[in-house]
């Protein structure tokens, strides 16, 4: 388990995969820390090695950007989606940044814990 | 420049008194009521004719039973209750003695059993599905989930409740139901077809247990 500074995130990526051989990539999420502000997790595996690599990264409190990893990784295109899409992450140098999981009309980013529960949706609830 | 108004003498049948009756019933009609001239149906027109309520209720009677002995569910899965559902439509619970056959259309369906958790994003298509079947047709709300969120009532994408979106008329308590549970409320159901009223409106729903 690996935690770096976000500047360093794309770069500990592209050592994950090109040095330790970690080319399958697992998942990527977050963490809402409420006041310490967001956290991103990734897993990568060597699945040959049987080596796994847990990254984090802290983006401290009000910050919503962080690299993206898409241009090392194709399989966190998807991921950084949802990510964008639930916890409202703006990856920079994403190619298609886009909601996945909600439509294109929701309103706020769900999984914060900013995200009061039962927020109306008209007409529905 | 105005022409005179002609004078337009009283029709001889108004002096009869049904015909009055019968013009009176016209002019009590509602004002907005553009889609029929006399009578809201066929039905209505034999019934109030004297003594045709023996030919309607009968009819009816005759009716009710056909729609009730043919319900065809349109399969419409959406969770886990499903599973429950598929189970009833299968050998062991067989609803076919009931006349019910599993459609895969919602052209050819009478009953839509909403089996599960309703989101946010799938609630459109839920009701467009409900709006393609033709008249008359039911709902059942199969399961917690559909009742009232169940569980998942405080996630940020579910629809409290099918019954926000389509008109229900039975609900099937349980998380999820067991197929003999859904099989008394398929019963219920035929209870309620049963008792169609003639105004076609439909009967009051089951008490609703979340």
């Amino acid at each position: 388990m690996v935690t770096v500074a976000p500047g360093h995130w794309a770069e500990l990526a592209g050592f994950a995969k090109e040095t330790l051989g970690c080319c399958f990539f697992s998942f990527l999420t977050a963490v809402d820390w409420k006041e310490q502000g967001l956290e991103v997790v990734a897993k990568v595996d060597n699945l040959d090695d049987g080596l796994a690599v847990m990254m984090k990264t802290r983006l401290g409190p009000g910050v919503s950007t962080c690299a993206s990893l898409t241009p090392i990784y194709r399989g966190a295109n998807w991921m950084e989606r949802e990510c964008w899409d639930m916890f409202g992450i703006r990856f920079d140098g994403h190619p298609d940044l886009r909601r996945i999981l909600l439509e294109d009309t929701w309103e706020g980013h769900p999984l914060l814990k900013s995200y009061a529960v039962d927020t109306p949706h008209p007409p529905y609830r | 420049m105005k022409g005179p108004i002609p004078e337009i003498p009283a029709p001889i049948w108004r002096n009869f008194k049904d015909l009055q009756e019968w013009e009176l019933l016209h002019k009590t009609r509602p004002v907005d009521d553009k889609h029929s001239v006399l009578f809201e149906s066929v039905t209505e027109g034999i019934h109030s004719f004297p003594g045709g309520f023996v030919v309607t209720t009968a009819a009816d009677a005759f009716l009710n039973w056909a729609r009730k002995s043919s319900v065809w569910p349109v399969t419409f899965g959406l969770a886990c209750c499903a599973i429950e559902m598929m189970a009833t439509f299968c050998s062991r619970f067989d609803v076919e003695r009931l006349g019910m056959v599993p459609w895969a259309s919602p052209r050819h369906s009478d009953l839509m059993i909403v089996s599960g958790t309703v989101t946010i994003k799938m609630a459109p298509m839920l009701l467009r599905i409900y709006e393609q079947m033709p008249d008359p047709k039911w709902a059942v709300s199969m399961g917690s989930c559909a009742n009232s969120g169940g569980p998942f009532r405080h996630g940020y994408h579910v629809v409290k409740g099918v019954d926000r979106v389509i008109p229900v008329d039975v609900y099937v308590p349980g998380c999820p139901p067991p197929p003999e549970s859904l099989l008394n409320g398929l019963l219920l159901l035929q209870e309620q077809i049963k008792h169609f009223k003639r105004t076609g409106q439909r009967a009051a729903p089951n008490e609703k247990v979340d």
